[in-house]
């Protein structure tokens, strides 16, 4: 029988004495963004917000519990901000919304930050099962940066590769590692990239002891980007079916997919909540469509939670946990 | 000449050419004005609807005389009576609700409003405002509106089964509202629409959004467009398709670097271009501003060219705007002086450069 695990992918709204509080005590300019070397107040304010995101994730009743990637101020470029080979430019686009970050231009070699694994430690004494390790994924990360040092395409998503898998290799014991790779849609790549994509998740997902999951947004992924990424040796591969599940579904059906999957239910940008029975039927229409007979279902939102408002993120939360309670009602 | 125009140009204007000189809308608040709404959003403050209204007007009356004072031909209050350019119009449309801040980037927030029931013509957005600051001024007022198409894609929507959707409803709305203002005398009305810049695709949706909007728009009212910070090449030159008389676009934070693309398919309408950054807190000459002004008339004549900044002043420090905007009339006055004597060949100076 199918388990359904409720999570999200992370990269929750800073509760909102947060926001006020963060921007008193950083400023409002992009020089004044994490870089990895906050002040004691700074860090107090997050462990604090922290907190209070894993409280409420708990009290949802959600299977997985994320730390909320708060200090991620550049979204999923965050890993190369507090990185020392990394000059943080400009401000620009993220992805096609009406969000900015700065821009990553990787300067000389990377090397380990150990910046993910100390929030992950600091959110360890608050879980006792279930914490899930979040990261952007190889590709989207190099897609989001610059290079400036490794001199072609291919080195560079080696090179960010091998710094994401050193920063997981830090990770305390996490149950799962989402990998967030919208740019696979966004940016999709080309011949020999793809593969090359692949390969990189592998290099990433090797180097923690846990499920991971692949997890793509923003749209399907081109059928030869999916048939590669089969490739990779991942646990499950996610799926938004809120911004296009025909296609989505299509993949599935004409390349099959893991053991597991993980499915994006209630969208990230939007506050309308969905119920969870409508979540419930998402997750029902979907195994129907592919004969599903998974093992794992993660049930999340197609997105990042920071775009909304802090009460609908919440609500969100609370959909997603009941619908995966409502799975365990007997038929 | 396309649209009305000549009934902008001041009695006493002092040339023969006139490049109206005009501002894209947002100007720095006083001071005084921010703390007023802090008082009176603060409780137990004793500083009530009524003093918060009274702090709005004395800032639209000072402002709107500070335009004047720089010369600008068509001037506006600087907004001082919205706190944002969505947020401002969805607390005033039915069918929008607010539930919090959300993250654009780093530490700037914006209460993204959502789209909750169907949207509806409630309460006036800005008749009152454009008749006050008509009342207190003695030139011609341009009213700035943020467009259908950015407040749909600015907000959430939890109702229309997509953005085009709640575009059209929306742009309905924008022109009741417009009609309101013709009756209450408006002449100038500029449609804010930077999505498009984001999203240029789109292009379409916003060329039908204008077409609601313009509807039954008599013809002496003049109608602008504004797009900033977007890749020009992409919607150009298929917005000249549009029913408005005048582009109001952003040029100099990019450095004219787009200029060209204005040149490769004839600028059939007016150009108003923007010849002072609002993201550079340094004050340009005179001179540097007249070179700007040049660059335009390689785009237009001058009986097509308007005189504008960039975007919205809001962000600099109140003593820049001023300067800025007081060197930008000059620049545009001494142009005509130029363009009176025979100094300046418009059709030498597009050569010249070309």
């Amino acid at each position: 029988m199918t388990r359904v695990v409720a999570t999200t992918p992370g990269l929750f709204p800073l509760p909102d004495w947060a926001k006020e509080d963060l921007s008193d005590l950083k400023g409002h300019q992009k020089d004044d963004l994490i870089s990895g070397d906050e002040s004691d107040e700074i860090i107090a304010a997050y462990n604090r917000a922290r907190s209070e995101v894993i409280d409420r994730q708990q009290e949802a009743g959600l299977d997985r519990i994320v730390e909320g990637q708060l200090r991620w101020d550049d979204m999923l470029a965050h890993p190369l901000a507090v990185a020392d080979e990394v000059e943080m430019r400009g401000i620009v686009r993220y992805y096609d919304n009406n969000n900015f970050y700065r821009e990553p231009v990787v300067t000389d070699e990377l090397s380990t930050t150990g910046d993910i694994a100390a929030e992950l430690d600091s959110a360890s004494e608050q879980v006792d099962a279930g914490l899930q390790a979040v990261l952007p994924g190889p590709y989207s990360l190099a897609d989001l940066a610059t290079d400036d040092h490794y001199g072609d395409e291919a080195a560079f998503l080696d090179g960010i590769a091998e710094f994401l898998a050193d920063e997981a290799d830090q990770f305390p014991d996490v149950e799962t590692l989402f990998l967030l790779e919208p740019s696979l849609v966004e940016n999709a790549p080309e011949d020999g990239e793809d593969e090359r994509a692949s390969e990189a998740i592998d290099t990433v997902a090797s180097a923690v002891d846990a499920d991971v999951v692949a997890h793509t947004y923003w749209g399907a992924l081109e059928e030869k980007v999916y048939a590669h990424l089969m490739d990779a040796d991942v646990d499950a591969i996610g799926f938004d079916l809120v911004s296009n599940h025909d296609e989505n579904v299509y993949n599935v059906q004409e390349y099959g997919t893991k053991d597991d999957v993980a499915l994006g239910l209630v969208d990230g940008q939007n506050t309308l909540v969905e119920s969870p029975e409508t979540i419930r039927e998402r997750i029902d229409w979907f195994d129907d469509q592919t004969n599903g007979d998974y093992d794992t279902v993660y049930a999340t939102s197609n997105t990042e939670l920071f775009y909304l408002p802090v009460n609908k993120a919440e609500a969100k939360l609370d959909a997603l946990a009941n619908a995966a309670e409502l799975e365990e009602v007997p038929q | 000449m396309t649209g009305p125009r000549e009934q902008f140009k001041p009695a006493d204007h002092p040339n023969d050419h006139f490049l109206m000189t005009t501002v894209v809308g947002s100007y720095p608040k006083p001071k005084w004005l921010h703390r007023a709404r802090d008082l009176y959003e603060e409780e137990d403050r004793n500083f009530d609807e009524e003093n918060f209204e009274e702090a709005k007007d004395d800032a639209s009356r000072l402002i709107t005389k500070e335009h004047e004072r720089c010369g600008i031909d068509v001037v506006c209050d600087g907004e001082m009576r919205r706190n944002e350019m969505v947020e401002y119009f969805a607390h005033r449309i039915d069918g929008y609700e607010f539930n919090g801040r959300v993250k654009v980037w780093g530490h700037n927030y914006f209460d993204k409003p959502s789209v909750v029931d169907e949207v509806e013509y409630d309460q006036e957005w800005l008749i009152s405002e454009y008749e006050f600051t008509s009342d207190v001024a003695d030139s011609p007022v341009k009213v700035p509106i943020t467009g259908p198409y950015t407040l749909a894609s600015w907000s959430f929507n939890e109702v229309y089964d997509d953005e085009a959707e709640l575009a059209y409803e929306l742009a309905d709305l924008v022109n009741e509202e417009i009609e309101g203002l013709v009756e209450a005398g408006a002449r100038y009305i500029q449609i804010d629409e930077p999505a498009l810049a984001t999203t240029p695709d789109d292009h379409a949706i916003v060329g039908e959004c204008l077409e609601r909007i313009a509807d039954n728009v008599p013809d002496d009212v003049r109608l602008g467009l504004h797009v900033c910070y977007g890749d020009y090449s992409r919607i150009y030159p298929e917005i000249l398709d549009y029913p408005v008389h005048e582009y109001d676009l952003e040029l100099v934070n990019g450095d004219f670097e787009q200029l060209d693309v204005f040149k490769d398919d004839e600028f059939t309408k007016d150009f108003a271009m923007g010849v002072i950054d609002v993201h550079d807190a340094e004050v340009e000459s005179v001179e540097e501003i007249k070179d700007n002004i040049k660059k335009g008339l390689e785009v237009v004549p001058p009986e097509r060219l308007t005189v504008s900044p960039d975007c919205g002043l809001k962000l600099l420090p109140r003593d820049v705007a001023y300067g800025k905007m007081e060197n930008m009339v000059q620049a545009a006055r001494e142009i005509e002086a130029e363009l009176d004597a025979g100094e300046l060949d418009v059709a030498a100076v597009a050569s010249a450069d070309d």
